[in-house]
């Protein structure tokens, strides 16, 4: 593979100059148990060829048979994105030779997609709200994966031969297409970021995909292209395949911006073209032009009949449909009272779950984000790792904090229960056994302690006695120091009083 | 309607993937453009008002239920493979992408 | 001809009924048929592989069975030919192609699982024009099946292999295809009965695809009874072919016992005018006049009715056919089975292999409608050509409706004329392709077609009459197939084949 250098442009002084459009392709896996035209079951890590029928294999002779819960799930998606469901639709040939396509055509639709014309609400970073146009979600069929063996560079261009496995071959798709995004400007790769994350979490909300990201559930290509105004009529693109984290979304796109605007400030011209996205050096390369690029002969699947979901099928599926993560967001600050800007800090976060099975083991809301958002947050920053893998659940989380409520230990104790649990020396109640730290409520030690501060600092003493009761905190501190913090603060100035008034 | 050429052949019998020598290609490029003029009369009768039929008879939603069925070995899947290894097919280099 | 060898000469009814009365075996009736392969296939070449030791292994476990008392199947343990175009687990599947050559499926087709469920010794796999695309079976990779009337002529085709199989005595049923005329015009030729149900009445899972909306699967046979009695075995709803019926075959069995009777009272037959008349030959025309008084005699009412699209039929199917054939065949490309061809020179890559290998594999007529229908399908073309033949398919189911309202089935001549020599068309595609004037219609149009032997034509060779019925609606082909077939033997005290000259028998 070259190594040629590219010339790019600083990113804020290309989208100071030119108007990015963006458009993104997202493919999602669907979760069935089988295929999208064949009962072979779906086994994500199975031996290679042992999750194929004659079908998913394209034998001769084998007919396709349209799995009746793909199309319910796609209908779903249609419906959360605001679409309209077609009265009827038909598959479609998709004609190209590729070895990882077993019948050398893809079975799909064209030019009637099961669910067209919506619309997806992405929230930014910033809790703005950017609507992304959509044109058409439709149906197909994944295809086998291939793996090159041999070579230099281990990459397709360098391989002296493929192995394929056809596992993957025939799992269901759905295809959600957008309309070009403009207006996005310079945050164009933030709304791409945002959109497909979007997309993502309502996969899971609608329980049609687990939408692993990492598993390639979820696949994003994303075109590019660049105007000198908002005005001007679109320039010509580049479309960027598989690009597969939220993160490489964002900066493919950014990556795009800069080196289109290169190209156009050199006076050079854009190929539209496929580009690789790399993921360990952050580029888009060119791929290989193709001969007969683009002539797929389309034409209707001969081998399936039309899908044609009665209104009465689609409004029951509308009526199921699960409540999406943006309404489920905007129910749940409700429902805890958090402001604006700490609800967004609590998603961008990724602590809406967290908190709310945190609050369902018996914290209260402002409790639980105080966990999740303050210490626990820190601690994941420090450990470069996301809230939910950090060794803790919120159910941890709740009874430490009925033990804080009980009064069995105080805020700062907490904090070491905190940092047990973390460590792995069990739950909150265990770590408090184990490491002494249960707040001392015997009035006894506490009294005594407190007749030791008194006489060490007889000054003090006299002031509150003469009604002066603002230095009551400098004994309180002097009995904490001394009960090394396992005192309850409340209970020592009830006690100080009334030892001074005695 | 365009008559079709010997270079269209070519062009078409690339698309399909069928390698032709030049003999055969010269022989299919009269042929076929025999029977391409002949076949093309159906445009007399295939006026704008005329629905298309792509099934001779009319269905809708046919649908299969989502239970896993018995797949095939992995001995049956490569049965027969002109090559495979490990388990998989066995394909020549593979250039450009999808 | 020795006592084993005749039981080669019964009907599959007859057989059926012999061996439920244990009068034989059906070890010695497979046998017997094996023994008759082996003597004429060198003279006929019918077959592309005989299953023996797997026919008699399923003939042996019937017979046991049927000793055992268990209930079986009216047709067990009678042998049946398959067509190799449909796939069979552990015997070798071609198509007719050298691109398939050796290749052993995985699985069996529904129609070959219902065939062994019931208990049909397979005695092989028939041959035919390369991927069905052809009406001499001349095309086939494998060799010329010859016509068991005249070893210098085609036995029809596609499916020469079964229809000439069934004639010659070789099998006392087949399977054929029929995408244009693949069963009805081999039928004609041949002097046998071959019958294309409705589009979706027999599943088309494991059958090598050439059109899919224009493939059936159908029996070939020598009596109307015998073609209902296999159509009843192999049809019916199939959850694997999403075009499959949902709803039961009418009872054809049935149909064809009433029809025997030779009562046609009440019974409308419509004459389609553009069926006759032009380019068919004179004794393919005067035995169909004959036939047409026979139905009138037996209480038909004989009307003509007029279907003015079916001049198009031909140009829409040669370019339906091939448009989906261009992309059926596309999984031939040396990856997963079948052939393999490395180029002679150049880097080695799957995408210059495949071209090879198909290059290689393809004879003249696949690579023919192959480049056709890609041509047909491609950017700029598909309106014109695709679009515009789905239009006339339109105009054709409009124009069977309207005769329909006319008249209970229609009938014309099966093929234009009688088997041609070998040979005689083969450098004029267009020539070929006529022979499929009259049977192409009903596939367009989805609707049951049946093919019968109706007399001999001037050149001593035989003639078909074809039968048309609505869609859904194939108990009318049996019950007016049967009528007339029963008036023509008593006509000819016997059957057709009767009179076909006796093969000359190797060792």
């Amino acid at each position: 593979m070259s190594t040629q250098t590219v010339d790019l442009v600083d990113y804020d002084e290309a989208v100071a100059r030119f108007d990015p459009v963006i458009g993104i392709e997202v493919h999602v896996e669907l979760g069935t148990a089988t295929k999208m035209f064949d009962g072979a079951p779906q086994t994500f890590g199975a031996e290679p060829n042992t999750a194929v029928t004659p079908v998913s294999l394209g034998l001769p002779g084998a007919l396709p048979a349209v799995n009746g819960t793909a199309v319910e799930y796609a209908i779903r998606i249609g419906l959360a994105l605001n679409c309209t469901i077609a009265e009827s639709c038909r598959f479609a040939r998709k004609n190209y030779f590729y070895p990882d396509v077993p019948k050398n055509f893809q079975t799909s639709q064209y030019d009637e997609p099961i669910a067209h014309d919506g619309y997806l609400d992405v929230e930014l970073e910033d809790g703005s709200v950017f609507r992304v146009e959509i044109e058409r979600a439709h149906m197909e069929e994944d295809a086998g994966k291939n793996t090159h063996v041999g070579g230099s560079t281990g990459r397709i261009h360098g391989a002296e031969y493929s192995l394929v496995d056809y596992n993957r071959a025939g799992i269901p798709l759905v295809e959600i297409v957008t309309r070009p995004i403009t207006g996005a400007g310079e945050r164009a790769p933030e709304v791409a970021r945002a959109y497909v994350q979007t997309l993502r979490d309502i996969f899971r909300a609608l329980e049609v995909s687990e939408a692993r990201m990492e598993r390639g559930n979820v696949r994003a290509d994303v075109n590019v292209s660049l105007r000198p105004t908002p005005t001007s009529p679109l320039g010509t693109r580049t479309e960027t395949k598989n690009v597969n984290s939220f993160r490489s979304v964002e900066r493919a796109v950014r990556y795009e911006i800069s080196r289109q605007a290169a190209i156009l400030d050199a006076a050079g011209a854009i190929v539209q073209e496929t580009r690789h996205w790399h993921e360990d050096t952050g580029v888009t390369t060119a791929g290989r032009v193709k001969s007969d690029a683009e002539d797929y002969r389309y034409f209707p699947e001969p081998d399936l009949v039309p899908v044609a979901p009665s209104r009465e099928w689609v409004e029951e599926i509308r009526a199921a449909l699960p409540e999406l993560p943006a309404a489920r967001r905007r129910r749940l600050q409700g429902e805890w009272g958090y402001a604006d800007a700490e609800m967004r800090d609590v998603v961008n976060a990724g602590a809406v779950e967290l908190i709310e099975a945190t609050v369902a083991a018996g914290a209260s809301p402002a409790a639980a984000r105080k966990w999740w958002m303050g210490e626990l947050a820190r601690t994941a920053k420090t450990q470069e790792v996301e809230l939910g893998e950090l060794p803790i659940t919120p159910a941890q989380i709740g009874q430490l904090q009925q033990l804080v409520d009980a009064g069995r230990i105080n805020d700062k104790l907490a904090r070491q229960v905190l940092e047990g649990v973390l460590a792995g020396e069990g739950d909150p109640e265990a770590v408090v056994v184990a490491r002494g730290l249960e707040v001392v409520s015997d009035d006894g030690p506490l009294l005594e302690a407190i007749d030791a501060a008194l006489a060490a600092q007889p000054d003090i003493a006299e002031k509150i006695r003469s009604g002066n009761l603002g230095p009551v905190g400098a004994i309180i501190g002097a009995v904490m120091k001394a009960t090394r913090g396992q005192a309850d603060a409340g209970r020592v100035r009830e006690l100080v009083l009334e030892r001074v008034q005695a | 309607m365009s008559s079709l050429s010997r270079d269209e052949v070519a062009r078409v019998a690339g698309l399909a993937r069928i390698d032709l020598t030049p003999e055969e290609l010269d022989r299919l490029a009269g042929e076929l453009d025999v029977i391409v003029e002949s076949v093309a009369r159906v445009s007399e009768v295939a006026t704008p008002d005329v629905p298309a039929t792509s099934h001779p008879l009319p269905m809708t939603n046919v649908f299969r239920p989502d239970v896993p069925e018995q797949p095939l070995t992995q001995e049956q899947a490569l049965s027969g493979a002109p090559a495979s290894e490990d388990g998989k097919f066995l394909v020549p280099q593979i250039l450009g992408e999808e | 001809m020795s006592a084993q060898s005749d039981l080669t000469r019964y009907s599959a009814a007859e057989l059926a009924d012999k061996l439920a009365a244990r009068e034989v075996t059906s070890v010695e009736v497979t046998q017997a048929h094996l023994d008759r392969i082996a003597a004429v296939e060198p003279a006929v070449h019918a077959y592309l592989h005989v299953s023996a030791a797997e026919a008699l292994a399923t003939a042996a476990d019937v017979d046991a069975r049927r000793a055992a008392g268990e209930e079986l199947h009216p047709l067990a343990g009678v042998p049946i030919a398959v067509k190799d175009v449909v796939v069979t687990q552990g015997l070798p599947t071609t198509a007719g192609s050298k691109i398939l050559e050796g290749w052993v499926p995985p699985y069996d087709a529904t129609l070959v699982e219902r065939i062994k469920a019931a208990g049909l010794p397979i005695l092989g796999k028939t041959n035919m024009d390369e991927f069905a695309m052809g009406s001499s079976t001349e095309h086939s990779a494998y060799g010329n099946t010859h016509n068991p009337w005249d070893l210098d002529r085609i036995p029809g085709g596609s499916g020469g292999g079964s229809a000439a199989a069934v004639a010659a005595y070789e099998a006392p049923l087949a399977i054929g295809t029929d995408t244009g005329g693949s069963i009805r015009q081999p039928g004609a030729v041949t002097g046998t009965v071959g019958v294309k149900p409705t589009y979706g009445s027999v599943s088309r899972y494991g059958l090598i695809a050439l059109a899919s909306s224009l493939d059936q699967a159908g029996p070939v046979t020598r009596t109307v009874l015998d073609s209902a009695l296999l159509h009843e075995l192999i049809g019916g709803h199939d959850p694997r072919d999403s075009t499959s019926i949902p709803e039961p075959l009418p009872g054809l069995v049935a149909a064809a016992r009433q029809g025997a009777t030779g009562d046609l009272t009440g019974v409308r037959v419509g004459v389609v005018r553009e069926l006759q008349g032009e380019g068919y030959q004179p004794g393919v025309l005067a035995r169909f006049e004959e036939s047409l008084e026979l139905l009138r005699g037996a209480g038909a009412e004989i009307v003509e009715v007029s279907c003015p699209h079916f001049e198009y039929a031909l140009g829409a199917y040669y370019l339906i056919l091939p448009s989906e054939a261009s992309s059926n065949l596309a999984k031939f490309d040396g990856m997963r089975f079948g052939l393999r061809v490395e180029p002679t020179e150049g880097p080695v890559t799957a995408e210059r292999v495949m071209s090879a290998t198909r290059g290689a594999g393809f004879g003249d007529e696949v690579k023919r409608r192959i480049i056709l229908g890609t041509y047909a399908l491609s950017a700029g073309y598909y309106d014109a050509y695709y679009g515009s033949a789905q239009k006339v398919r339109t105009l054709i189911q409009r124009d069977f409706a309207n005769a329909f309202e006319q008249a209970d089935v229609l009938v014309s001549p099966t093929a234009p004329t009688t088997a041609f020599k070998l040979g005689e068309k083969l450098d004029d595609p267009l020539a070929m392709y006529l022979n499929d004037v009259a049977t192409i219609p009903a596939n367009l149009a989805g609707v049951p077609g049946m093919s019968l032997p109706n007399g001999l034509s001037d050149d001593g060779l035989p003639v078909g009459f074809q039968v048309l019925a609505p869609a859904k609606a194939d108990d009318r082909l049996y019950r007016v197939g049967a009528a007339l077939e029963a008036l023509l033997e008593k006509n000819w005290g016997g059957p057709l084949l009767a009179k076909a000259p006796e093969l000359e028998v190797g060792e």
